[in-house]
């Protein structure tokens, strides 16, 4: 493991094409799982497992370990992705559903606002015809926007789909299995594509890149919302005081698994910088490609354009 | 290089593992997962794998205590060697349960029946940082359903407490301590009494009567009656 890690340090002067090349594929048949080193299949297998035993606890994992702080993320995301009413969007990796939620809270918001200027206008107009008007958009509180939530996990989608019914939220949504490195989708057809801390886990990360560009439509948009890297020192020292001494313990105490958030805290080290995902993404064809840093870049927004 | 150093520790974790299931930790870690442990165990009793952290992360001093009695005993020193396992696996439960009433073994698996309990679901250890402490604190959690059988104490909240008591006398576990004396918190006023008046006197006075429990080499004594057995350790027949 050691060893792997020294390589890792000795790639980094090698020419950025290279780098991202082996940090988009496999380096050979093994890759890393955290800091292990492991073949593809066995990556693939370990980290559907890691989720399939946090799944339960993985929402009070998050509010516990990022203190809450992780929904103000997902907040900044829905708003600068600005869905208007109509947008498809699919969210890749949306498991337990947090993005699909906010997006069709947001696009109900901006449809009553619409609605409500409508009727500004309708000055003129009898009771009646305002009462049939008004009914009639009604019924599409959504305006047509629909959400998919893709995931390759069942655990997590279960979560998900339980956590709708809970909450309320039936309509304009879709739950579907799938791999992100292979969508069982048509080209062109969505308008939106999100990924919020799922590329990481993600084993061929290029493969998931030209997914999405595939599925999008001209026009389309790709938001990625990720762990990244962050360049001031002392942060980052505290930051990786608190990752590596904190987090497991929460996991252990709250959910009983240390192991699965040791796993998160190693493999956002192995993820690549913001500049290199930058890259990968328009290796994918995206144009405009462009990234915000959240909080130092602890968390970074990366998105780009299908044109 | 603090944050440095906390990735090559972890990232050699594998090497440093020194036995199936150990997790190596930092004193800091350990630390916050004693304190953490504690507290969850007290919000949800019904996580007994907090009281297991809170046992292995606080007991840097009393586990090498007990290790060194079981050394310089005998029985204790052979257990050391051969380091029996208490399972399902291992038991002839058959054959104990064809023992004579009043045995150890006939009551051992009267008492798990009784209680609907089984020897298979003590967690073993992650947190200690020495292989042949974890197979005391191992032991230890084995041997807890035998000390169950001959304290002749239940498996409800009350007879746990009871039997915290004389293991926090018995091995000096800060967790046991700690069962002991926050266990009582969720009793009845009624069972306080009983618990204070007669339960807790007696567990002390076994307690510090009776000779070093993982001293006795239990495998080997499932014939013998529970009252020789207990006479021969020192603990007094129950109220």
């Amino acid at each position: 493991v050691r060893l792997c890690r020294c390589g890792c340090r000795a790639l980094l002067s090698r020419p950025a094409g290279a780098l991202r090349a082996l940090r988009g594929l496999a380096a050979g048949p093994e890759m890393h799982f955290g800091f292990q080193t492991v073949t593809e299949a066995e990556r693939r297998e370990k980290i559907y497992q890691v989720f399939e035993s946090v799944a339960k606890k993985y929402d009070v994992m998050n509010d516990s370990m990022t203190l809450g702080i992780h929904r103000v993320w997902k907040d900044i995301l829905i708003h600068k992705m600005n869905p208007s009413p109509g947008t498809l969007l699919l969210d890749v990796a949306g498991g337990t559903g947090d993005i699909a939620f906010r997006f069709i809270n947001y696009v109900r918001s901006v449809r009553e606002r619409q609605l409500q200027r409508k009727l500004k206008h309708h000055q003129n107009l009898s009771w009646q015809e305002i009462f049939e008007s008004y009914q009639k958009d009604k019924l599409n509180s959504l305006g047509d926007s629909q959400v998919v939530v893709c995931d390759i996990n069942r655990e997590m989608l279960k979560v998900g789909k339980q956590k709708a019914q809970h909450l309320g939220y039936s309509e304009g949504l879709s739950w579907v299995l799938g791999n992100a490195e292979e969508l069982p989708f048509d080209d062109d057809k969505f308008d939106v594509y999100t990924i919020a801390f799922g590329i990481r886990n993600v084993t061929r990360i290029d493969l998931a890149l030209q997914e999405a560009y595939r599925v999008l439509k001209p026009g389309g948009r790709f938001l990625c919302l990720e762990f990244s890297h962050v360049s001031n020192p002392l942060l980052s020292r505290l930051y990786d005081l608190y990752s590596f001494q904190v987090i497991p313990v929460l996991g252990e105490v709250i959910a009983g698994d240390w192991k699965s958030y040791q796993y998160l805290v190693e493999s956002i080290r192995r993820f690549p910088p913001q500049e290199e995902l930058k890259a990968m993404i328009e290796d994918a064809g995206f144009f405009k490609v462009d990234y915000e840093n959240l909080n130092f870049g602890i968390v970074a927004i990366h998105s780009g354009f299908k044109l | 290089r603090g944050g440095e150093e906390e990735e090559e520790e972890e990232e050699e974790e594998g090497w440093h593992q020194l036995y199936p299931g150990h997790i190596p930790t930092s004193p800091l870690q350990k630390a916050l997962l004693a304190a953490g442990s504690a507290v969850m165990a007290l919000y949800d009793p019904y996580r007994h794998d907090m009281v297991a952290v809170l046992g292995e992360t606080t007991g840097c001093l009393a586990l090498p205590n007990l290790r060194d009695k079981m050394k310089n005993h005998p029985e204790g020193y052979r257990i050391l060697q051969e380091r029996p396992r208490i399972r399902l696996s291992t038991l002839d439960m058959a054959r104990l349960q064809g023992l004579p009433d009043g045995s150890l073994g006939r009551e051992y698996v009267r008492f798990l029946e009784d209680n609907k309990v089984s020897p298979d679901t003590r967690m073993p250890p992650k947190f200690v940082d020495d292989e042949e402490l974890a197979y005391v604190i191992q032991r230890y959690r084995e041997v807890h359903d035998l000390m169950h059988t001959l304290l002749g104490m239940p498996t409800n909240m009350l007879g746990e407490v009871a039997v915290k008591w004389f293991e926090a006398i018995q091995t000096g576990l800060p967790m046991c301590v700690l069962g002991a004396a926050f266990g009582p918190v969720r009793l009845s006023a009624r069972k306080l009494q009983v618990l204070a008046t007669e339960l807790v006197p007696w567990a002390i006075r076994s307690g510090l009567n009776a000779s070093c429990i993982l001293n006795v080499y239990y495998e080997q004594r499932w014939e013998q009656p529970v009252e020789s057995l207990r006479e021969e350790i020192g603990i007094f027949p129950p109220p």
